[in-house]
């Protein structure tokens, strides 16, 4: 084979395309359908509560036309990341989503899962095996944090895809998966470069953001060659040019030159971006490098307690100048009133929009020169019953400061909403982001093979 | 001479690069000024140490990438992504001080 097509419909599974523009990449016959599901920039609530930070609908609605395009054109369908996270409810909340799919719309095909959470046991066992090591600036791991995390998942590379493709999957869905991994897998089994097959999927991961306009929820369509990969906005609108895509190449990374994965470093040093005709780049010189040894990224998420926050806005000028002095003692009547409370127990944070709510220890600008601000009070706590006192405290206490020079004697502050309050439900922090060291690429991500529907074959 | 940051670059932007790094990338509009501000180190550590109040071990690095005409700087977050009291989970809004920004450059 001379060329091998790949199409990615959206940026995010769940993030939508048109049907245009779906349409305009079926048209081209491709080889795959490919698409990302996850990112760890939402946070680690996600992953650690074990929920998607996309909507069921909106997913649903994307996988309903891959699914059946992939069945009538006879193609794999990989979707990678499942459920924003790839823990193992996410991937439970995607596999019920495609298995409602295929019996609505009479769908059947060979499904493969591939599991992407990694136990704690496994995690535990590497740890003392020294296996472990960390991503600096990130701290080492340790073994509370292993222990106490909610979920761990690991980001696999193109071999369980490849695996799962050889026992004959037509559709694929998949744990944490490192993102291009999923775009690259059917290329290299099918033997073409690894080097130009995984830069072509680190761009194709993110759809048609590559292109000018840029855009998360359009179609991309890549064609890998022997010595070089073609990309093709699918919407007319849309242009890949020279420099969207290079652009590309610096997004969310901290070194475009040296993109290291599973095994191997995608080193673009010497890869060249031409423009190939009026909407199309053609790339090549990307190289693969292996890594000395085969390590996997490991993500992991623990509860760290409880949240309440409320939203007010202030519009008053003298106590715009002194919200310095009004948070400090608002701080000081809310430790002093529960002093049997141990410090340790709560932290009560004042989130001063107008001034650096943006930006905190970041912002350079020290002078206030909006005439209203917006506050968020919130109290993170080890129940979100003494979250709920602390924060209710430090409202109705703020509400009714009084500071030096006050003339708004009623109050201060004007809530958003009634309630005041809003519980958010448990917190969590990344507690893992390391790389473990594995002898066989497929070992943590084992495979689970599905026959959906009927009369298939 | 001196030139205006917001002149001279189509595109300023901060993002995470992973849940401990915040990058920010400079895209020029033209590869000419790219040369320029390359040639002349006008974007340095002292230069962002300063203008974020950050410690100069805490920008990881600066890089300078020709195919696209751009210059990333990746800086260590003050707090992890979603940590309790860190305030902007994609670090999509961090990119602010740069827009002030006015450089001494070589004429060349």
């Amino acid at each position: 084979m001379e060329e091998i097509r790949v199409l990615s419909p959206t940026a995010i599974l769940g993030y939508g395309f048109p049907e245009e523009s779906f349409r305009a990449g079926l048209e081209r016959r491709p080889d795959v359908i490919a698409v990302d599901a996850g990112s760890t920039d939402p946070g680690p609530y996600y992953l650690g509560a074990g929920v998607s930070f996309t909507d069921r609908t909106a997913v649903y609605r994307d996988l309903s036309h891959m699914l059946k395009a992939g069945r009538d054109l006879s193609i794999p369908v990989i979707i990678g990341s499942a459920g924003g996270s790839g823990a193992e409810p996410h991937l439970q909340w995607n596999l019920d989503i495609i298995l409602e799919i295929a019996q609505k719309e009479g769908l059947s095909f060979r499904l493969a899962v591939i599991h992407g959470e990694i136990g704690h046991k496994t995690v535990l066992q590497a740890f003392d095996a020294g296996e472990i090591s960390e991503l600096p600036p990130g701290a080492p791991l340790s073994k509370d944090d292993i222990i106490n995390s909610a979920h761990i998942v690991g980001q696999m590379g193109v071999e369980p895809f490849i695996n799962a493709l050889e026992k004959g999957a037509d559709v694929i869905l998949a744990g944490r998966s490192y993102d291009p991994a999923i775009f690259a897998a059917v290329p290299i089994m099918r033997g073409f470069d690894p080097g130009l097959a995984l830069h072509m999927g680190k761009i194709l991961e993110c759809a048609a953001i590559a292109a000018v306009p840029g855009s998360g929820s359009d179609c991309m369509m890549g064609y890998l060659g022997k010595d070089h990969f073609l990309l093709e906005p699918l919407n007319p609108a849309r242009k890949c040019t020279v420099t969207s895509v290079a652009a590309h190449t610096l997004y969310e990374k901290s070194n475009p030159y040296l993109l290291p994965g599973p095994g191997s470093i995608i080193d673009l040093t010497a890869a060249r971006f031409e423009q190939y005709n009026e909407n199309m780049v053609k790339v090549s010189g990307s190289r693969l490098s292996p890594s000395p040894f085969y390590s996997i990224k490991l993500e992991g998420a623990r509860a760290i307690g409880y949240r309440t926050f409320s939203i007010a806005g202030a519009r008053d000028p003298v106590f715009i100048e002194k919200v310095d002095e009004i948070v400090r003692g608002v701080e000081a009547r809310v430790r002093d009133n529960f002093r049997e409370i141990p410090v340790e127990k709560y932290r009560l944070l004042f989130h001063v929009y107008g001034k650096n709510g943006v930006m905190g220890p970041l912002e350079p600008e020290k002078r206030i020169s909006s005439h209203e601000l917006g506050i968020v009070i919130e109290a993170v706590a080890e129940t979100q019953e003494l979250a709920n006192t602390v924060c209710s405290f430090a409202r109705s206490t703020m509400l009714h400061y009084g500071y030096p020079g006050r003339i708004s004697t009623a109050g201060n502050l004007a809530f958003l909403y009634s309630p005041s309050d809003l519980k958010a439900g448990p917190v969590f922090r990344f507690s893992v982001y390391h790389l473990i060291r594995v002898a066989d690429p497929c070992a943590l991500f084992p495979v689970e093979i599905m026959e959906i529907g009927e009369g298939r074959g | 001479m001196k030139v205006k940051l917001t002149d001279i670059a189509g595109v300023i932007r901060s993002k995470n690069a992973g849940p401990y790094e915040l990058t920010l990338d400079i895209i020029f509009k033209e590869q000419e000024w790219y040369r320029k501000i390359k040639n002349s180190s006008a974007i340095n550590r002292p230069l962002i140490s300063r203008i974020y109040n950050i410690p100069a071990g805490d920008i990881l690095d600066i890089i300078e990438f020709d195919p696209a005409g751009a210059i990333k700087i990746t800086v260590k977050r003050p707090l992890i992504s979603g940590d309790i009291g860190e305030t902007d989970v994609y670090g999509a809004q961090q990119h602010a001080p740069l827009l002030g920004l006015e450089l001494e450059i070589d004429e060349l």
